[in-house]
């Protein structure tokens, strides 16, 4: 009898105990997170693996997961595995799902093969690597779904860290905070140059308040900025220099060439409200009583 | 041959590029524009690039090579419009178009002509 056929057989033939025994190894071990997972969907997820196991060993053997037999079965851990990921499991916690089927597994093969010792030996050896594999598959899909997790976080994190904000009419800031690096900057500056068409703001102030350190890379992100914006036919100014991030610029020797620079926002909104021809003041106090 | 038409208004002349630039187009709009400015004694050009959204670094040393010459027959150009992705990709290029003046839209770029016209007769 062939190994495949024999580990479909037992499968089938104890569909039920199997179940139950796998659901109890799971439940005992304290790697089952209660907490996260309903024991009603954990029931219904074992159930629907070793049917589909069973249907994959009997179609295409134990030897070759890459198979087309065993798509199911892979399409049904990679299920398991996001939304274990998603629900804060570990990888460990994730993988026994699968390696705790062994334990059942072994002791169904043992009571069917009790007489032949060297048949029990092999059939042992094929469930092994067939779970071991498994297992790993878990481990890998479940990082594939952490990773586009983390993926996720940092396009949202960038997205999020540019804010545009507009402060008057044809004058529109941008507040950096954080680190400026090649990825950013380019976001950086399509986000305003969009705002720039979208509100046709004729100055833009960088507020590098948040930015903690400027190196000659930093500095040559802020410039291209700048001319880019000019290109657009806004004029640039950047604010926010702090006495320290001054003298860096000097000593690394950084040409600001012809960019405006104010220490403060405050600065920069003067300049540029000068500049647009608006004018603030404060309300004379007798206007204001009178009115 | 196609060609890129040059629209006099009063003192100005205005340049709209509203097809694909290629390389021959771009040298006959040098041509075009440098005798047009001769002839009518223009004062200044309004370079529209608005409907580009690719450009090369071709088409980026035309832009500026344009306002040189315009300056050299005493005549300001003004370039208007330019696409956010353009001006990137200007400025990843090196083609940052130092000298030439900018403006965001036509109206803007218009008003920006008149201020220096009247600045430079005074």
């Amino acid at each position: 009898m062939k190994s495949s056929t024999r580990l479909a057989g037992v499968i089938k033939n104890h569909e039920k105990e199997l179940l139950v025994d796998w659901i109890k190894e799971q439940l005992a071990a304290n790697t089952l997170r209660g907490d996260l997972l309903k024991e009603s969907e954990l029931r219904e997820q074992s159930r629907a693996f070793l049917a589909a196991v069973q249907g994959a060993v009997q179609k295409g053997g134990t030897e070759d997961i890459a198979g087309p037999a065993w798509a199911d079965v892979k399409q049904l851990l990679a299920e398991i595995s996001r939304a274990r990921a998603l629900a804060g499991f570990s990888p460990s916690e994730t993988a026994t799902f699968v390696l705790s089927l062994k334990q059942p597994l072994f002791s169904r093969m043992t009571a069917e093969l009790k007489s032949n010792a060297a048949e029990l030996g092999e059939e042992l050896w094929s469930i092994t690597l067939l779970l071991d594999k498994l297992g790993l598959l878990t481990v890998e899909l479940y990082l594939k779904s952490r990773e586009s997790v983390i993926e996720r976080q940092q396009t949202e994190l960038l997205e999020l860290s540019t804010p545009v904000v507009e402060l008057w009419d044809d004058i529109v800031a941008l507040p950096l905070v954080g680190t400026l690096d090649s990825n950013r900057t380019q976001i950086v500056m399509e986000t305003l140059l969009q705002k720039i068409v979208q509100t046709g703001a004729s100055i833009a102030i960088i507020d590098i308040t948040g930015v903690p350190t400027v190196d000659t890379l930093v500095a040559q992100h802020l410039l291209k900025t700048v001319a880019a914006t000019r290109l657009m036919g806004a004029d640039c100014i950047i604010s926010g220099i702090r006495p320290q991030i001054a003298q860096t610029i000097v000593h690394l020797g950084v040409n600001l060439g012809e960019v405006t620079t104010k220490a403060s926002l405050a600065d920069a909104f003067q300049v540029a409200l000068k500049r647009t021809g608006a004018t603030i003041g404060k309300a004379k106090p007798e206007a204001a009583e009178s009115a | 041959m196609e060609r890129i038409p040059i629209l006099k208004m009063g003192q100005f002349l205005l340049v709209t590029i509203q097809v694909d630039m290629h390389d021959q187009l771009a040298i006959t709009l040098q041509d075009d524009l440098t005798n047009r400015i001769a002839n009518e004694r223009s004062r200044g050009v309004l370079l529209d690039i608005s409907a580009l959204d690719v450009v090369d670094s071709f088409i980026g040393r035309m832009i500026a090579n344009i306002s040189s010459m315009a300056r050299v027959l005493d005549a300001q150009t003004v370039v208007v419009g330019m696409q956010p992705a353009v001006a990137i990709t200007l400025v990843e290029l090196g083609l940052p178009l130092e000298g030439v003046h900018t403006a965001l839209n036509v109206e803007k770029g218009m008003a920006l002509l008149r201020r220096q016209l009247a600045a430079g007769a005074t």
